[in-house]
């Protein structure tokens, strides 16, 4: 592939993470549901981006891996947690509080408000819901992970052909 | 690399009583469990041309300021490179809380003049009047953005001067 071509891939595809599915749906959404009209990223990400340059041209990257680290052990405890007899929510919560910080924090928006609605669950301490809100995590999660490997990926493919990463124009 | 408008102020060393501030930077500690959180605000300072010291637990934080434990006291104030200029804390952690470490800074008579600014991702006004209340010099909302860091920065160095 062309590399004007990968550079305009890249645009469209790093476009496509911001912007709102402008779909509208007939039937009432719930809270989850509504996950689905906004965009996996939000500016947050494009923060990040803005403190990456020549001497640290991997910021972005390292960052996301630890916050993949870091949530792959996040939910691995939380499963632990909420498949237990009793569920203890003394551990649950501050788990969701600080998945909730750090996607916040790097601009991954719908796995924050999944957070957020995981969280009035474990207020009200709803062992259903909080199953619930685990399973909307996770697919958010994966749901980002998957987009933001194939983003970097993507630059690779541009650095390795010897081309430039475009930089992002939105009207944040 | 843009560094805001702040990075002028600093060569600016004289003031009317003709004491030579220097290029000081600000050695800033950054108190903050979540590690994601503490890669990022210890970028921003970097950035911003300060120098960091980061810790995950008020506890850390502490005896980093030599108002630790006896056994393990660092004598933060005769060693220059330790003396810290700013410290900027998260509210929530586990233990003891941003707020409680407000509280143990601003009662220590050799630390007491050092500004703390509280960081939250919750926008509570009881919490943040709270904070104010106790000698929070600002509070500043998650996540934090190259633009809040900046402006933290002019405020402090007009502070100062």
């Amino acid at each position: 592939m062309e590399l004007v071509q990968m550079q305009k891939s890249l645009q469209d595809y790093t476009k496509s993470l911001f912007l709102d599915n402008l779909k509208v749906e007939e039937s009432v959404l719930g809270v989850i549901q509504k996950l689905e009209f906004m965009g996996v990223l939000d500016s947050q990400f494009l923060q990040l981006q803005q403190l990456q340059d020549e001497s640290n041209p991997h910021f972005v990257s390292q960052v996301v891996t630890l916050f993949f680290q870091d949530s792959d052990r996040i939910l691995n405890d939380l499963s632990l947690s909420l498949d237990q007899q009793v569920v203890d929510f003394k551990k649950v919560y501050p788990h969701v509080h600080q998945l909730k910080g750090s996607s916040s924090s790097i601009g991954a928006q719908r796995v924050k408000n999944a957070c957020v609605v995981f969280r009035s669950f474990c207020e009200q301490q709803n062992v259903e819901g909080c199953h619930r809100c685990l399973q909307q995590v996770k697919k958010e999660y994966y749901l980002v992970k998957n987009r933001l490997e194939t983003l970097f990926k993507l630059e690779q493919q541009i650095v390795a052909s010897g081309g430039m990463i475009p930089a992002m124009e939105l009207g944040f | 690399m843009n560094s805001g408008s702040c990075s002028s102020l600093m060569e600016v060393g004289y003031d009317d009583h003709h004491h030579h501030h220097g290029h000081e930077e600000l050695h800033v500690l950054a108190v903050d469990d979540n590690l994601i959180d503490r890669k990022l605000v210890e970028k921003l300072l970097k950035i911003s041309s300060c120098k960091v010291t980061t810790a995950e637990n008020a506890i850390r934080a502490l005896e980093y300021l030599g108002l630790g434990d006896q056994d393990q006291h660092i004598d933060a104030l005769t060693n220059n490179d330790l003396k810290v200029n700013l410290i900027i804390t998260d509210y929530c952690m586990p233990g003891m809380t941003g707020f409680e470490l407000l509280k143990k800074v601003k009662e220590s008579s050799n630390l007491k003049e050092v500004p703390v600014v509280i960081m939250s991702s919750e926008n509570i006004p009881t919490r943040i009047n709270k904070c104010l209340a106790s000698g929070a010099q600002m509070f500043m909302q998650k996540p934090l953005k190259l633009s809040d860091v900046e402006k933290l920065k002019c405020h402090l160095m007009n502070c100062r001067s």
